[in-house]
């Protein structure tokens, strides 16, 4: 395949609409055009000074985490796969109680990508780093032929101090409560509309944001936060069960009271899918002493409009290793990990 | 009204509880074993992920019935889908899960990840537009389900017809619910008595097709919706014929089936499908007048017939292990099966009722087992 190594960062040339392998050529007009677009959006003092490598000072115990993007379509409501690539890497440092710092980003471009479409994502992307104050300090850019990538791929890595210690999916104690941070399931069903073949139309918008400025006020107040992790790919479920599993415990957690908008559960009856199992990018779960729970959700609803946070649940020494969803005519049932593709029900 | 105080409703606390225990009373004054089949698969969901069966009395037992379109597709029609699938310049279109279903060489995912152009549809009129787009390429839909999905599937042949698609052609394996309930009451073994009747079915159907079984086999059969409170309040109904020891046809789901059915569907699909002779129904065997296939006079739209050279003729049975069989006869239950949840998940399925969300073994394996105190 051929792949041109644009030297960390591409050139914005006014004179083309799309991105072509010829942008990998290496001429000044361009190397100057696109180093407009991402300097100008990503601007620092670290990234400017171009050198081979970022070069930072840490101090204490720092998280790093990275994650790739890929999301069909690249552009869907309440969002897109630039703001998504920072929320997305932020949260992963947010969630370990982080302060996000420093960030990486590669992009691979298809060549025939519209500029246009590549300066609204980059835009995004700076407009959501002003949501933690981190800053995207070294980067690199590919083009691949037509057909070797979907448009654009992006990863972001990410390191911050951990300035909350002891957060860890092996911390769960009995007793501790789970608390969601708002309705769930809204990402997942949001590309799912968004994609042609299902042809539906709603005001359902994606959650996608960085979860930072909420986790800063937690610490802050002193919360004594045992877990805390972003429902991702696999959602609700797949984090509950994470948990259940890491810390041997069981969990418990009541149908009724877990937040659902009624545009989510409507995707849902229609093509049989639950909101347990669909994705987030905005929505995370906690677990802390029960003593603890009126005060985190004190804060939450003052400062970040986590009006829906609630307690949704809380850890048990029965059913170690599982999930135990109540409903609200007294029976349960294990909530399993989601399996597989999510395909609709045949009838 | 929002639209979800529509469905909220059929899942009111209250009314589960309240008909539990009204079911409960009439059941205590019945001494033997009410034996229900669910036939269709979205009941046995309904009555696992609802946890339904933990509110009744000890005497009312499910057994679940071959009501899940994936469960009862025998291998060999999965291997048809991959060998028509990996033919070149073709795309091969089913519904839903049918992807995970193993066949004897793997399911439609393996097939798709080594390069076969396979695609689930949301919707079956998708393949119309897939069609238009790739001329040059045959566009093959396996057609599968029971009377619900018949229609779309005759919809679609009628569309290929009248816009002179040609290269729109279709795998047959649409199944009948009647002639499955009859194969299950001629086990000896059988102990159901009483049904509850498939609900998105007998819109299509109408309610008219079982009035045969209920006369022949002396049973009540309660046609039910899908939410819980229809499922429970069938149950009541099935508990109050019992204790009047009286066999009738009944339709809870009156909100959306008739005795007649929908009779614009029905024509469609008589105009281009007709009776198969006979159709292997994995676990079942083969049942004689249980499935539809193309008339003859659209035997060109009939990939069975033009690739019949290609396609594999062996019948292919279960892993001896598995007891899917015994599963969809009603003469056991998942956690019966030696490699349930062991050599058998819906990660690593051996069986198709392990497959599907409709499957027994799959809804036990994700809900049930929760003891309570």
């Amino acid at each position: 395949m051929l792949i041109i190594d644009m030297l960390g960062y591409l050139m914005l040339n006014k004179k083309f609409e799309q991105i072509q392998l010829s942008h990998g050529g290496g001429g000044k007009e361009m190397n100057a055009l696109i180093n407009d677009m991402f300097f100008t959006a990503f601007a620092n003092p670290i990234l400017t000074s171009q050198e081979d490598s970022a070069q930072l000072q840490l101090s204490g115990t720092t998280a790093f985490t990275t994650d790739s993007f890929t999301v069909d379509p690249l552009f869907f409501a309440g969002g897109n796969i630039g703001k998504l690539a920072i929320a997305g890497t932020v949260n992963d440092l947010a969630m370990m109680g982080a302060l996000p710092e420093y960030l990486s980003c590669s992009f691979i471009i298809e060549e025939g990508f519209a500029i246009k479409d590549l300066q609204t994502i980059v835009t995004s992307m700076a407009e959501e780093m002003q949501q933690s104050g981190a800053h995207i300090v070294c980067g690199d850019t590919k083009v691949v032929p037509k057909g070797c990538a979907d448009g654009i791929f992006i990863n972001t890595s990410g390191v911050g101090k951990i300035i909350k210690q002891g957060i860890s999916v092996n911390n769960l104690q009995n007793d501790d409560v789970i608390i969601v941070s708002r309705d769930i399931g809204r990402h997942g069903a949001a590309i799912l509309m968004a994609r042609d073949s299902l042809s539906l139309e709603s005001d359902l918008t994606s959650d996608c944001a960085s979860l930072w400025p909420i986790v800063e006020q937690l610490i802050t107040a002193n919360i004594d936060i045992h877990a805390m992790r972003d429902a991702t790919r696999g959602g609700l479920s797949a984090v509950l069960n994470e948990w259940a599993m890491a810390s041997n415990v069981g969990i418990s957690v009541d149908e009724k009271l877990i937040p659902v908008s009624t545009e989510v559960q409507g995707l849902c009856e229609l093509y049989g899918f639950e909101p347990y199992d669909l994705a987030n990018e905005g929505t995370f779960i906690m677990a802390l002493p029960r003593a603890a729970a009126d005060k985190a959700l004190e804060v939450m609803t003052q400062y970040c409009h986590c009006d829906q946070a609630s307690i949704i649940g809380y850890v048990t020494d029965a059913h170690n290793g599982k999930v135990i969803l109540n409903t609200p005519w007294g029976s349960s049932r294990y909530l399993d990990i989601p399996q597989g593709e999510l395909l609709p029900r045949i009838c | 009204m929002k639209l979800s105080d529509l469905y909220q409703q059929f899942r009111n606390p209250e009314t589960i509880r309240a008909l539990s225990q009204s079911i409960k009373k009439i059941a205590s004054k019945i001494e033997t074993d009410i034996n229900i089949m669910e036939v269709c698969g979205g009941h046995t969901h309904t009555i696992m992920k609802y946890g339904l069966n933990q509110l009744l009395p000890a005497n009312i037992k499910f057994i679940h019935g071959p009501g899940c379109p994936v469960c009862i597709m025998p291998k060999e029609r999965i291997d048809h889908a991959a060998a028509l699938a990996q033919l070149p310049n073709t795309i091969l279109l089913t519904l839903g899960d049918m992807i995970r279903v193993p066949g004897s060489k793997g399911n439609l995912a393996k097939f798709r990840a080594k390069g076969a152009d396979i695609r689930p549809l949301y919707d079956p009129l998708d393949a119309i537009t897939i069609a238009k787009e790739n001329p040059n390429k045959k566009v093959i839909f396996f057609a599968i389900g029971f009377e619900t999905s018949t229609p779309m599937t005759a919809v679609l042949i009628d569309q290929a017809e009248k816009q002179n698609i040609e290269n729109l052609l279709f795998h047959i394996n649409h199944v009948l619910v009647p002639p499955a309930i009859d194969t299950v009451m001629a086990d000896t073994k059988c102990k159901v008595n009483a049904f509850i009747g498939p609900a998105h079915v007998s819109v299509i159907s109408g309610a008219k097709v079982y009035r045969p079984a209920v006369k022949q086999y002396q049973t009540p059969l309660v046609v039910s919706g899908f939410e819980p409170v229809d499922v429970m309040e069938s149950i009541l109904r099935i508990v109050k014929q019992k204790h009047a020891q009286i066999a009738e046809l009944d339709i809870q789901y009156s909100r959306a089936v008739t005795e007649d059915g929908n009779l614009a569907a029905q024509q469609l699909i008589n105009k281009y499908l007709t009776l198969r002779d006979s159709f292997r129904w994995r676990g079942l065997g083969p049942i004689p007048n249980s499935a539809l296939r193309l008339k003859d006079e659209f035997s060109h739209r009939d990939a069975e017939i033009i690739y019949s050279t290609v396609l594999p003729t062996e019948e292919i049975n279960d892993h001896k292990a598995c007891q899917c069989g015994d599963i969809l006869r009603g003469i056991a239950n998942p956690p019966d099966c030696k490699v349930f949840g062991r050599g058998c998940t819906p990660e690593t399925p051996l069986g198709s009722c392990m497959v599907s969300s409709e499957g027994a073994c799959n809804a036990y394996y994700r809900y049930a087992g929760v003891s309570h105190a």
